[in-house]
């Protein structure tokens, strides 16, 4: 029963941080409504309608969005890497090295493709 | 708190094929942002078809310098990357094959006669189905090329899958492989809709699937207090009986790669995906990512399990009959030539999971027939064969595109008796007759799963291969012994990328029926996992 | 009733294969070559692919026969030869060479195919002249005389087995080989699948072998069965059967065998009368190892060749088409065999000489069947026929040969090999006797009713129908076959094939009778006397109507319907396997999709929005799978805890 004492717990946890949260929101939150406030995505992008007759879909938010967690991840290796640098010495450079240039590399690609125009 | 770091340890020198092909795929990228789009599709088929060589160069020096361990037990190979990766034997032989049918895939997806000098790919991902920016892509003939850098990425998470040695690494390379895969499900040129919507699924499912193994991941390092997989042994073996935690963790693992594989009942999106993926996606789906995903399930089970056997042996058991009855069974009344393989393709992982769960470890030494070699040449005989089916039914054609539905192949025999007969012979190898790999492969698995004592689940497996048998046959004789229909299938004439694709298909299935030697001999070489 | 001496079996010691003897594999790659030549050459070796076809099966032949007198001059401890060509797998501990074996069982098996199968080829040379695809039959059946010569001459199990599945597949091409005809290709269809039921027999037997012996060759295997347990000799041997049933048409795979029919009447001959059929026989004398320490088995080896031989005989009576009254017979006379073959020790010559002098003399009677056909324009109703013997009299004689061989009438071949067959199986059991000999008369009787109906009586010829004798390519081999039909009988002088045998099979060893050897030999003479003159009082005293009649006993109505073979396998496996079939779609399909997607579908409104209700069917692929996850889980946890 020991070992799984934590488990048991962390579900209860999660199911109980849930209920809360959409009980409590519902209690204590301001409840002025707008159109911005109604839509799916509070984000200034329409889900619908779509575009009249097909046509593209506007991702340009998402893309922006995945390239900030792509970044994001790079500096959460990086800050690690600061604290250790010493101890790690010339292997820890090599990998840095190799692990920014491969991001690098993907932030060409989004660069040349595009994908940081906004318009 | 600055505690003092000890500097890891990487082998460079034994991980060498997987840098290889990761920085092909960087290559790949670069390629994609940098060269004009005229040259694209040259460079990019270049680099991925030198960069799969060099990586199989790579693998075959990895591979002959192996050193043999000192043991009780037939194994080479060694733990690095401080305990992420193993390179052991079967690791370097999965590599190597997985190699060997990427290249041949990246034939196939370089194909561009059959479109009018372009790839089966879409051209434009982006623009919807049947919009205006969907036909200006066509008429400017745009391509997508870079499935020629995903391609690569896959392979290079199946070749980490393959050789993890912690659990958590597993699961970083299942994402690398998976993320690729459904993005390439969804390039069809052709039917966009429906390979949109195998993306989707493929994807959906996936994630869920990736869910069920990571919690069992969870529950299983709650119980060991390690992810490595030398660790989680000496933990299962240490105590007698499975704790619920440890059961429920392997239970949850095997649910996770079992999707991989499409075992049943992890099975529902297997038909629905490969009909929908492009073509030549679907057999490197159906090639690769089998192999890579029982690579896996071998190493999880036989190293980090192998302790709790008898406590996973009757789920394992249960699931290998139910998928080879469905798979077998459900086929016969399939109607599309895709669908019908993709359940094909789930008969034969109930045929491997058969050999799987044999767990025989051969004779004492570990030397000789063992259900992890034997699994391993049935994995290659399929994976080749497999492909070749694939890149037959790329070519049956009419002008929406490739005719999948049964009635259309009637009396393929008469129109094109060449293709029609590879078509066979692969057939037949599936069916397991003999002189083809099929029956070489089908035979190992089963005598070794005999030999572990699953001998009633080798009568089921037999049995089932006969009903599998049947609409193999059905296949053949609506191909040479039907009159063609009116409006009877064109087939297109490829250009020498598809052909060779066959032909080395054929050649290989002839081969390892007729002189499995050389190919068992390296299966056996692998010997056993390394802990 | 059990075999009195189990235990004993003859342990397979060969030598190696030298000086002549090394061209043993030129018997095997001959035929080999010529189907490889025809399959991948182009027109240009088409046109002359009924040559080379004939050139190789003859070429293979003659090396056999030049082998096989080389045999002859050898000490009988010396006829086992072995010629190892090369190591087809290694497995550890596990090997299969492959290697032939060439011994006297072998022997007359490779001299009965390649010399029956090329006067076959001779024959088809006339037979086939219309056929466009001339060169590809020939190349398929080049195919099947390597596949069946490796079936014969291998030196293992799973060689043998490589053997057995190619003249499978060969004769699946061959029968199918008109597949304008929709029944052709259903018949091909059907003789495949039954055949795999055989080949799961074999397959499991193989298995079951490595399994014990780590090894599955003749030598390994005879050499470990004195030690194996009774149960594994028993399972050995149960298996083999089953393989033996597929193969041979006995009860209860029967069923392909008179639809098989529809091939070309050469092929017929070949496979279905001569070689491919046989094979089982082959099997059981082969494996007399195994089933030395079975007796169970060999019990079980008697009842299927009794069942079947009595099976056999019944529909023989009741067939208007004259193959499928001579296919009927060959299920009877292969009954024959398997009962010798179960005896043990007293009856595998018998069965080896019943098969060669069967062999030849059923052969002979396809051949001269499809020489009647040949000249009624390809009808094959026999009451349509009537008064031919004027008409083809080269046919008509060979045939009355092998007539008179098969009824056993005294002094032909048929004669000596059945009577020694009914002496052993009296010495046997009472039930087993009794039964051989009902069916010697029934026999007699369906084929003096075939006799009758095609080549006396009135003359019930279509009207635009005029026979002619068939040419020379065609008699010729009728004749050679014809004059093997009469004196096969001499392989028995002086017991020469049991003593020839005895290498193989071990000893004959004495029975006892319960009364003299000749009486049993004047009974049999009787009952076959009455058969005919049944049949005579029934066919040949009265014209026979020349559509059949339908007001019959329900003994003919169920003998016309193959004795409701069909029916039965429709209703025991066809129908719960459609069943299980549907319902398995039926869960795969609907019932998760429907229920889910039907919802999702409702949600969204009808308006064709077949993406959204496609997102449904993902959450029902999820359902499922989250099920059989909290299954797997559940399941693991309980068998545990349990």
């Amino acid at each position: 029963m020991n070992e799984y004492t934590p488990i048991l717990a962390l579900l209860a946890l999660g199911f109980g941080f849930g209920l809360f949260s959409v009980i409590i929101s519902g209690f204590t939150g301001p409840k002025r409504y707008n159109r911005a406030r109604l839509d799916a995505y509070e984000c200034g992008i329409e889900p619908t309608p779509q575009p009249v007759g097909g046509g593209r879909f506007p991702v340009k938010y998402f893309i922006t969005a995945m390239l900030f967690i792509v970044f994001d991840i790079e500096i959460i290796f990086l800050y690690p890497y600061a604290v250790a640098f010493d101890s790690l010495g010339l292997f820890g450079l090599v990998e840095m090295v190799l692990f920014i240039s491969t991001v690098f590399i993907a932030y060409i690609y989004v660069w040349r493709r595009g994908g940081l125009e906004w318009d | 708190m600055t505690g003092e770091f000890d500097v890891p340890k990487v082998e460079y020198a034994l991980v060498l094929p997987l840098l290889v092909v990761f920085a092909g795929a960087l290559i790949g990228v670069l390629i994609e942002a940098l060269a004009p789009r005229v040259w694209r599709y040259q460079a990019q088929v270049g680099v991925a078809v030198s960069t799969l060589f060099a990586g199989l160069a790579a693998t075959i020096q990895v591979g002959v310098g192996l050193e043999p361990l000192a043991g009780d037990v037939a194994a080479r190979g060694d733990v690095v990357v401080e305990g992420a990766l193993v390179v052991d034997g079967p690791s370097v032989f999965l590599w190597g094959v997985l190699l060997v049918l990427s290249l041949i895939s990246v034939l196939l997806f370089a194909e561009r006669r059959l479109e009018g000098g372009l790839t089966s790919f879409a051209g434009q991902a982006a623009a919807l189905p049947g919009t205006d920016a969907e036909r200006q892509a066509s008429t400017r003939r745009i391509e997508h090329t870079e499935v020629f850098p995903l391609l690569m990425f896959a392979i290079g998470g199946m070749m980490v899958f393959v050789a993890a040695g912690d659990l958590l690494i597993m699961f970083v390379a299942l994402e690398v492989l998976s993320l690729p895969l459904y993005l390439l499900c969804g390039l069809a040129r052709r039917r966009r809709l429906l390979s949109q919507e195998a993306a989707m699924k493929y994807f959906l499912l996936g994630a869920f699937s990736s869910a069920f193994f990571l919690y069992g991941i969870a529950l299983v390092y709650g119980y060991a207090g390690s992810f490595d997989l030398a660790a989680i042994d000496q933990a299962v073996s240490a105590s007698t009986a499975g704790t619920p935690l440890l059961l429920a963790g392997i239970a949850l693992i095997a649910v996770g790669l079992l999707f991989k594989i499409g075992a049943a009942p992890f099975h529902a999106w297997t038909p629905d995906v490969y009909q929908g993926a492009p073509t030549a996606v679907t057999g490197f789906m159906a090639a690769c990512t089998k192999i890579a995903a029982f690579g896996a399930l071998l190493r999880v089970f036989y190293v980090g399990f192998g302790g709790a056997s008898w406590d996973w042996r009757p789920l394992i058991w249960i699931v290998a009959i139910l998928t080879m009855v469905i798979g077998s069974l459900v086929a016969i009344t399939q109607s599309d030539i895709k669908r019908m393989l993709a359940y094909s393709s789930i008969a034969h992982s109930g045929f491997i999971l058969v050999g799987f769960v044999g767990l025989y470890a051969g004779s004492p030494a570990g030397e000789g027939l063992t259900s992890l070699s034997s699994v391993l040449f049935y994995l290659t005989t399929y994976g080749f064969s497999t492909l070749g089916a694939f890149a037959v039914v790329t070519l049956v054609r009419d002008a929406g595109g490739e005719t999948t539905h049964l009635a259309r192949w009637a009396g393929l025999g008469k129109t094109s008796p060449v293709l029609a007969g590879a078509f066979a012979f692969f057939l037949l190898a599936f069916a397991g007759i003999p002189l083809t790999s099929g029956f070489m492969g089908k035979w190992m698995v089963f005598a070794a799963a005999w030999a572990g004592g699953a001998w009633p689940l080798v009568i089921v497996a037999v049995l089932t291969s006969l009903v599998a048998a049947f609409f193999y046959v059905r296949v053949i004789v609506l191909m040479f012994f039907t009159e063609p229909g009116v409006d009877g299938p064109a087939v297109a004439v490829p250009s020498a990328l598809t052909s060779s694709v066959i032909a080395v298909a054929v050649a290989v299935t002839v081969l390892l029926g007729v002189v499995p030697g050389p190919v068992l001999d390296l299966a056996q070489q692998a010997g056993a996992f390394v802990r | 009733m059990l075999p009195a001496e189990a235990g004993g079996g003859v342990p397979v010691l060969p030598v190696e294969a030298e000086g002549l003897f090394s061209l043993l594999w030129l018997i095997v790659a001959l035929p080999a070559l010529g189907a490889v030549l025809l399959l991948l050459g182009g027109r240009a070796v088409n046109r002359l692919g009924h040559l080379v076809g004939t050139a190789m099966s003859a070429g293979s032949f003659v090396v056999a026969l030049v082998l096989f007198i080389g045999l002859l001059g050898r000490g009988e401890e010396e006829r086992q030869v072995q010629q190892q060509l090369w190591t087809w797998l290694e497995v550890g501990d596990y090997t299969v060479d492959m290697g032939l074996l060439f011994d006297p069982l072998s022997a007359v098996f490779v001299l009965l195919i390649t010399g029956v199968g090329s006067l076959i080829h001779l024959y088809s040379i006339g037979y086939m002249v219309h056929d466009e695809r001339r060169g590809r039959f020939f190349a398929y059946l080049n195919l099947f005389v390597a596949a069946m010569l490796v079936l014969v001459l291998a030196d293992d199990y799973l060689a043998v087995f490589l053997g057995w599945e190619g003249v499978g597949l060969a004769s699946y091409l061959l029968i199918g080989f008109w597949a304008h005809k929709q029944s052709a290709a259903v018949a091909a269809k059907k003789a495949f699948i039954v055949n795999r039921v055989g080949d799961l027999g074999m397959s499991l037997a193989v298995m079951a072998m490595v399994a014990t012996f780590s090894t599955s060759s003749f030598v390994g295997v005879s050499a470990g069965m004195p030690e194996a347990s009774s149960g594994i000799a028993t399972a050995l041997g149960l298996l083999l059967l089953l393989a033996a049933c597929g193969k041979s048409a006995q009860v209860p795979l029967q069923s392909w065998l008179l639809d098989a029919m529809e091939g070309p009447t050469p092929v017929s001959a070949l496979i279905h009368a001569a070689t491919m059929v046989t094979a089982g026989v082959y099997l059981v004398v082969r494996s007399n190892f195994i089933y030395a320490e079975a007796p169970v088995a060999q019990v079980a080896v008697m009842v299927v060749g009794l069942v079947t031989l009595l099976f056999g005989a019944v529909i023989g009576c009741a067939k208007d088409d004259i193959k499928k009254a001579l296919a009927g017979s060959t299920m009877s006379q292969i009954g024959y065999m398997m009962l010798a073959a179960g005896i043990g020790p007293a009856g595998y010559a018998f069965a080896i000489f019943h098969l060669l002098t069967h062999g030849f003399f059923k052969a002979n009677m396809f051949l001269g069947a499809g020489s009647v056909m040949h000249a009624m324009d390809d009808d094959v109703d026999m009451r349509h026929y009537g008064a031919l013997s004027r008409a083809l009299p080269i046919t008509f004689v060979t045939f009355a040969a092998g007539y008179l061989a098969i009824i056993g009438f005294p002094g032909f071949a048929g004669f000596w090999s059945k009577d020694k067959i009914i002496e052993a199986a009296f010495a046997e059991g009472w039930i087993f006797g009794v039964g051989a000999l009902l069916g010697a008369g029934v026999t007699a009787f369906y084929m003096t009713r075939v006799m009758l109906m095609t080549f006396f009586g009135d003359k019930r010829w279509r009207p635009e129908v005029h026979p002619h004798e068939s040419p020379s390519v065609i008699t010729v081999p009728l004749m050679v076959l014809g004059a093997l039909s009469v004196v096969g009988g001499v392989l028995l002088l002086g017991g020469w094939i049991t003593h020839w045998l005895e290498p193989v099979t071990g000893p004959e060893g004495e029975h006892e009778l319960f009364v003299s050897a000749l009486v049993l030999t004047a009974m049999v003479t009787l009952t076959v006397a009455i058969g005919v003159a049944v049949a005579w009082v029934v066919f040949g005293r009265q014209s026979v109507p020349d559509s059949a009649p339908q007001r019959v006993s329900w003994l003919t109505r169920a003998a016309r319907n193959d004795l409701y073979g069909d029916a039965f396998n429709e209703a025991v496996f066809m129908r719960p396997g459609q069943q299980l079939v549907r319902g398995l779609v039926y869960v795969d399909d609907k019932i998760i999709d429907a229920s889910v997607g039907g919802l999702a579908a409702l949600v969204s409104g009808s308006s064709g929005q077949v993406r959204r209700s496609q997102t449904g069917f993902v959450r029902s692929y999820a359902l499922t799978m989250l099920g059989g996850a909290l299954v797997a889980v559940v399941a693991t946890l309980a068998v545990t805890l349990a």
